[in-house]
């Protein structure tokens, strides 16, 4: 497995990439010896959420698996600006077949290695949301049903954002896409449950579920890592901002996937066998407002006249998942209202 | 050692001694009980080392089959009618990406109205895929083609489709020899890939190709299809060798040394038309038939050879592409665009209508007796009273 020496982009800190820490709790990606799964030199937005993801999540994977890693890939965003003829930014064994099947090829290359009595090395599928709840969801069903020892990531930037942003089963309700314009009396997408992937998942009870974002990197790497120590069927949903899609601000990638969970927008939990384990508390929560605001997706939500009604509906949404995940920080005080 | 046996029990018999490592499949008459034999060798340790995957859908069968190909696993699946269109985005991904995927096809119509009978529109359907395809005339042919499939597949990282007629072929129970494993073995090392998904070597498999590749992509990807035209003569002979049957080729020829009429068809229907053409030469007709056994890459040499003297050609379709001609039909003019001799396009049988000896015997009849315009598409035993009841104007009818 190829390894390259970490750059060190926080220069004029001791404690750089986390160098003071013990080597035992560094980030994987503070690792000097760390797997690089994909090389910079890539053409993802500035910015993008996904290719942060990816990165995080493979090289978690590879050192997790002791480099013994196979990845296959829906088409998507991920596919396309990480292999434009002729190049390829993956150091890892990587295979794209079609957008819709990835967990199925997945499913194939884990039998395959289980017959060729190489079980020790390990298969990731990865997938944008539509890859994964739309048009994907049959195959990615169906290896969950077999508890196929694939770890499935889905990378959620909640659109078809290399077609151009349309809309996916996994937009938000409101949000504008190329598909859900602002125009009519229900600007953007409809409101509705959205498919809900990770309690998709849980229902099949499988070993291990997961959501994580690119907001808290550590966590993300810790779930991959407890993914990787299980076999059979897993997923882990990782909301991912898109600068593109959302029109927001490049710098704001991290900041608006940690508000998605700070709104109670995104919960973050943890389930096996589809039973939730852990969930991680709003340390502080905000109101979805300081989420949506940042981003020129909801902009025909808010200037005048606004559609607070509809802001309030979204708010309600938070709300609802703060309950049922339990994710309430105690004795919290809640500022919106 | 021949065997009382059905087709279908045949070919599952054949395929696990192909000792393939991974199997994926979908139900679907008539091609279910191959994958259930399969499913019962697989569930008893009689085929091992092998993993079946019970998939979702026909999308997911070949797509595992993508999956553990490019793993480097020696990978099966089988399908007919509407789950090879179920198929239909995986298909080309399997040949664009060179993984030698074998997949038997039993043939079947393609509704609406579903049908459940053989016809070839299934494999018909997908014969711009990229795949080899195979036709066999018999049960022991359909046997011994999917170890050559096999062996081709591999040795041209190409994947091949062995096409079977639906219920005519698979659910006939009658004599058959399966290789035995000594033989298959010596004839089918075990699977090298040329590209496969390893830690250790890593490489990138299914990136993009912009403009500036993809027509130089493609060019070497049909080069490579037509080697098989090369290489299937050979296969053919090194199984004739090990086992001494011959089996497969490209094209098969009957009676045709003086022929100045052939019948050009595939699959099972050859039975009857061979019939026809013994009869007729009884009574002194100079009559033929061409088989095609290899569809694709289309053997145009052989083709063209085989009919170099004769003085008109029928073709007998088991499918038809709607608004145009037919699939078969059309390819045997184009080889024959140097020659006078017409071609007389027929359908016949779809949806499991027989295509008796009689009505073969009276087609060409018709033909010799210059009743039939090669210029028209034919379709045999049109039942006028039934199509009479029609009450919207049918082109069909009128011509
Ligand atoms: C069968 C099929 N339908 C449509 C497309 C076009 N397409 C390619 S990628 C894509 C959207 C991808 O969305 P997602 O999975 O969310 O990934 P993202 O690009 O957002 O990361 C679409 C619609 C395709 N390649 N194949
Ligand atoms: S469109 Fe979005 S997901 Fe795609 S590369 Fe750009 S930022 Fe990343
Ligand atoms: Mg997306």
């Amino acid at each position: 497995m190829t390894t390259t020496d970490l750059k060190l982009y926080q220069i004029g800190t001791f404690a750089a990439g986390n160098r003071l820490l013990d080597p035992d709790e560094r980030s994987v990606q503070a690792d000097p010896g760390r797997a690089n799964a994909i090389t910079s030199g890539h053409r993802a937005c500035q910015g993008c959420g996904e290719a942060l993801g990816a990165r995080f999540v493979l090289d978690a994977a590879i050192r997790a698996a002791e480099g013994n890693i196979v990845t296959a890939n829906a088409t998507g965003c991920l596919e396309v600006f990480s292999t434009p003829y002729p190049e390829s930014a993956w150091q890892l064994a990587w295979v794209h077949s079609l957008f819709g099947n990835v967990a199925a090829v997945a499913s194939g290359i884990a039998a395959a290695l289980k017959a060729q009595g190489r079980e020790h090395i390990r298969v990731v599928a990865q997938a944008g949301d539509g890859g994964t709840v739309d048009i994907g969801l049959g195959c990615l069903s169906g290896m969950f049903e077999r508890n196929d020892d694939v770890l499935f990531v889905c990378y959620d930037n909640q659109g078809y954002m290399n077609t151009g942003v349309q809309r996916s089963g996994a937009t938000p309700p409101a949000a504008r896409t190329a598909t859900t314009k602002p125009v009519g009396v229900e600007p953007g997408n409809v409101f509705g449950q959205g498919k809900d992937l990770p309690r998709i998942a849980m229902a099949h009870e499988i070993p291990y579920v997961a959501t994580a974002t690119v907001a808290d990197l550590r966590d993300l790497e810790r779930k991959v890592e407890k993914a990787m120590s299980v076999h059979g069927a897993r997923y882990l949903h990782v909301l991912v901002p898109c600068p593109l899609g959302w029109a927001s601000a490049s710098k704001d990638t991290i900041r608006l996937a940690r508000l998605a969970t700070q709104s109670g927008l995104f919960p973050v939990f943890e389930a096996e066998h589809g039973v939730v384990t852990a969930t991680t508390p709003i340390r502080q929560r905000v109101p979805v407002e300081d989420y949506l605001t940042l981003q020129g997706r909801f902009a025909h939500l808010f200037g005048e006249p606004g559609r607070p009604d509809v802001v309030a509906r979204i708010q309600a949404g938070a709300d609802r998942n703060i309950v049922r995940y339990g994710l309430a920080a105690e004795n919290e005080v809640v500022p919106h209202g | 050692m021949l065997r009382q046996v059905e087709g279908s029990r045949a070919v599952a018999d054949v395929v696990a001694r192909c000792r393939p490592q991974v199997v994926a499949a979908y139900p679907i008459s008539p091609q279910t009980h191959i994958v259930e034999a399969l499913s019962d060798l697989v569930r008893t340790g009689e085929l091992a080392p092998c993993e079946y995957l019970m998939v979702e859908s026909e999308f997911g069968a070949l797509s595992a089959c993508i999956g553990a190909s490019a793993a480097g696993s020696r990978t099966y699946t089988a399908t007919a009618s509407q789950g090879l269109l179920f198929m239909a985005e995986a298909l080309p991904n399997a040949s664009g990406l060179g993984l030698p995927v074998v997949m038997t096809v039993a043939n079947r119509a393609i509704g609406a109205p579903i049908n459940i009978w053989n016809d070839h529109s299934d494999a018909m359907s997908q014969r711009d895929a990229g795949w080899i395809q195979m036709f066999a005339e018999s049960n022991q042919e359909a046997v011994d083609l999917h170890v050559q499939a096999f062996v081709l597949a591999e040795r041209l990282s190409l994947p091949v489709m062995v096409c079977m007629d639906g219920f005519v072929l698979t659910h006939a129970v009658e004599e058959i020899d399966v290789p035995e494993q000594d033989v298959v073995d010596a004839l089918l090392p075990p699977f090298v890939p040329r590209q496969v998904l390893d830690p250790a070597a890593p490489v990138t498999i299914g990136a993009m190709v912009g403009p500036e590749a993809f027509t130089e992509v493609k060019y070497l990807a049909a080069e490579q299809q037509l080697r098989a035209l090369d290489e299937i003569p050979v296969v053919a002979q090194e199984f004739e060798r090990a086992t001494g049957r011959r089996s497969g080729g490209l094209v098969g020829t009957y009676r045709m040394d003086d022929a100045v009429t052939a019948v050009v068809a595939m699959g099972s229907v050859l039975g009857s038309v061979k019939d026809v053409v013994d009869q007729l030469r009884d009574e002194g007709v100079r009559i033929g038939a061409v088989t095609v056994t290899c569809f694709r890459p289309w053997p145009l040499d052989e083709v063209r050879s085989a009919l170099a003297h004769v003085e008109r050609v029928i073709v007998l379709n088991r499918a038809f592409s709607v608004g145009s001609g037919t699939m078969l039909g059309q390819d045997v003019r184009l080889t024959l665009s140097a020659s006078e001799a017409p071609v007389y396009d027929v359908v016949a049988g779809l949806g499991g209508r027989a295509v008796t000896r009689a009505s073969v015997q009276a087609l060409l009849a018709a033909v010799l007796g210059g009743k039939v315009d090669p210029d028209r598409l034919h379709f045999l035993d049109l039942d006028e009273a039934l199509l009479g009841r029609d009450s919207t104007p049918s082109l069909l009818k009128e011509s």
